[in-house]
């Protein structure tokens, strides 16, 4: 018996976090212009301690300006889907559910692409105009969280199943409308439009965004943090999890808004990029065990470790192009899936 | 062959139960506790149980017996508290279960049920220490004393050496222990049973239903299992009651519900009863049923 001690969570947690820290190096050091270590470490100390004004040569303007959002969303959207995923495989009990199987991306992109479309007839202040695409694609996901939990729900509370079918028949109508859309508006951004179904991270945000989904992040996976023992029950079902105590409307309250906020979030800011929110949670339960109190931090961690490495992949495989993100994802995460499930794992 | 027609009134068979029944206070009491099914509140209710009343002691065993949509789970439901009587009430140590917050109730209630594949793999002594759940907080890691209970209770069913065993790789005799054995790590007062003998074979049943009998007296619980083993329940319990179509029709030691018409008329069948060797009921079915009975 070996139950799970704070020793052991931050000793995981810790080699996760060297190991995100490495990948972040690299990514910082790949790419069209090349960067030596050293001056990298000494302008992230000079970062660190808020002498960002003495970088002065343009490879540090390319490394702190574009690199480096770009890895910190990364991080973002990794640690994001891969909560968020885990979640909602212990909620809907079904090891294939992934942060889009609710319908959250559709809504997002249907939000965005109005955006798209909208935005050239508006005359709008260049900082508002880029912020009306990922405020379209957060508005988007928040209308499908509300939609899809009204149809969740039987009897006053949420039922996993009619949760899951409502979710499932919401993503199917909503990219019918997007197909209806992409097809007969004319003249409109359609690689705007690829863009939030495919997933990337090349979009340029505004600090203040990078606070809010700083924030949102910490929230919502606190919130989703504060139920993993009651997401350990459930994974032996849902009534014998009620016979242990756990308060199983709240669970499921907390756990689908707080997912799916995540979600919407990661989202609104990436488009939907495939495969982390399914397959991370298996990978760390293969390498750590099946404790949510485990599982959830070191499933952040091991998602924006694999974001950050798919992106740096993406945007260096075939220089000078670059392919989006949930391109390079789903291309290693299929066979890396149907891997799992041949094991008999996922 | 003797067939037990109809026992002398107040026969008493049991040293054990008879023992605790003198000297402990009553534990459970299930007051007139009625309930109503239906799919919409306008119409007809679709399952119905009547008034039910019995009372158990700690370290006795009560089985409820009955043909399957009888409502034998629906009474295991009323007194787990996780469904609300329609009238009457079930108390235990003098509180409604059903008003129970559900962590104080999981503290004193535990149910095993018929299990449910776990979604994602995980070893015995993980789902044993599941236990521990509704006695802790809900971001706090095991503590020793949690993880002495949880060995102990594997120990109690005879399942220590399982331990590091995954449960998806053990027997459904092995796999039976180690539910219960999670249900010991609550130290509930109250310890309800689902048919706990269903896929078990004949060996493990005996197994499973004297662990019961030792564990209600080492640790003084209050157990009330539902079955369809009516030899088992016969052999094993203090108190047996017997449901036909939402309908309590008698309550008592296994010699007095145990007779002949009343098991035929129940379970629609021929049957014979008699005095096994223990002194208690036992039943057959009549090798020579008549055609079209």
């Amino acid at each position: 018996m070996r139950p799970l001690t704070i020793q052991r969570l931050f000793l995981q947690c810790g080699i996760l976090t060297g190991i995100l820290f490495v990948v972040v190096i690299v990514a910082l050091k790949a790419g069209a212009v090349e960067v030596s270590l050293f001056a990298l470490g000494r302008d992230l100390i000079r970062v660190l301690v808020h002498h960002g004004g003495e970088i002065k040569s343009d490879y540090g303007l390319i490394v702190m300006n574009i690199r480096l959002p770009r890895i910190l969303l990364g991080i973002f959207v990794g640690a994001s889907l891969s909560v968020a995923g885990t979640g909602f495989q212990a909620l809907l009990r079904n090891p294939l559910a992934d942060p889009y199987v609710l319908g959250v991306s559709n809504g997002a992109a249907l939000g965005a692409i109005l955006a798209l479309i909208v935005s050239p007839h508006l005359s709008l202040l260049p900082q508002i105009a880029d912020l009306l695409t990922p405020l379209g694609a957060f508005l988007g996901a928040a209308a499908t969280i509300a939609a899809v939990y009204i149809l969740g729900r039987r009897q006053g509370q949420i039922d996993s199943t009619t949760l899951l079918l409502g979710g499932v028949i919401t993503a199917s109508f909503l990219s019918a409308i997007i197909m209806f859309l992409m097809t007969s508006v004319t003249g409109s951004n359609l690689r705007g439009m690829a863009f939030w179904l495919m997933g990337n991270l090349s979009t340029s945000l505004q600090p203040s965004v990078y606070w809010v989904l700083g924030i949102g992040f910490v929230v919502a996976t606190g919130a989703i943090y504060t139920t993993a023992s009651d997401l350990n029950l459930l994974l032996s079902g849902e009534k014998e999890a009620m016979h242990l105590g756990v308060d199983l409307a709240r669970v499921r309250l907390v756990v689908y808004i707080a997912a799916s906020l995540l979600t919407g979030l990661a989202v609104s800011v990436s488009g939907a990029i495939g495969y982390v929110g399914l397959l991370v949670p298996h990978v760390m339960r293969q390498l750590f065990g099946s404790d949510h109190r485990t599982l959830l931090p070191t499933a952040a961690l091991g998602g924006a470790i694999a974001v950050v490495i798919a992106d740096t992949v993406a945007r260096t495989i075939v220089p000078p192009a670059e392919l989006p993100v949930g391109a390079m994802t789903a291309l290693v995460g299929a066979p890396l899936f149907i891997y799992l499930l041949r094991r008999g794992i996922a | 062959m003797s067939t037990l027609a109809r026992p002398p009134a107040g026969m008493t068979m049991r040293s054990v139960g008879d023992a605790s029944r003198a000297n402990s206070e009553v534990r459970l009491s299930v007051e007139q506790v009625s309930y109503a099914y239906s799919l919409n509140p306008a119409q007809a209710p679709l399952f119905t149980l009547e008034a039910t009343s019995f009372q158990a002691r700690a370290g006795e065993i009560v089985a409820i017996l009955g043909p399957n949509a009888s409502g034998k789970s629906t009474l295991l439901k009323l007194i787990a508290g996780s469904l609300e009587p329609l009238s009457g009430r079930v108390l235990l140590n003098g509180f409604a279960t059903h008003s129970l917050s559900v962590k104080t109730r999981a503290q004193r209630i535990a149910m095993v049920q018929q299990e449910s594949p776990l979604l994602f793999p995980s070893r015995a002594w993980e789902f044993v220490i599941q236990g521990r759940h509704p006695h802790g907080r809900s971001l706090r890691f095991e503590s020793a004393a949690d993880v002495s209970i949880a060995q102990n209770a594997l120990a109690q069913v005879g399942a220590a050496e399982l331990s590091d065993r995954w449960m998806a790789e053990l027997s459904g005799g092995e796999k039976q222990r180690v539910i219960l054995a999670r249900a010991l790590a609550q130290q509930p007062l109250l310890l309800l049973l689902d048919e706990p003998t269903l896929h078990l074979d004949i060996a493990a049943q005996v197994d499973l239903l004297h662990g019961l009998r030792r564990l209600a007296v080492e640790n003084r619980y209050t157990v009330v299992v539902v079955t369809h083993e009516l030899n088992l329940a016969a052999e094993y319990a203090d108190q047996v009651l017997l449901i036909q179509r939402g309908k309590c029709l008698r309550a008592g030691a296994p010699s007095a519900v145990y007779q002949r018409e009343l098991l035929e008329q129940v379970f629609h069948t021929s049957l014979t009863v008699e005095l096994g060797p223990s002194g208690r009921p036992r039943v057959h079915v009549a090798a020579d049923r008549e055609e079209g009975k």
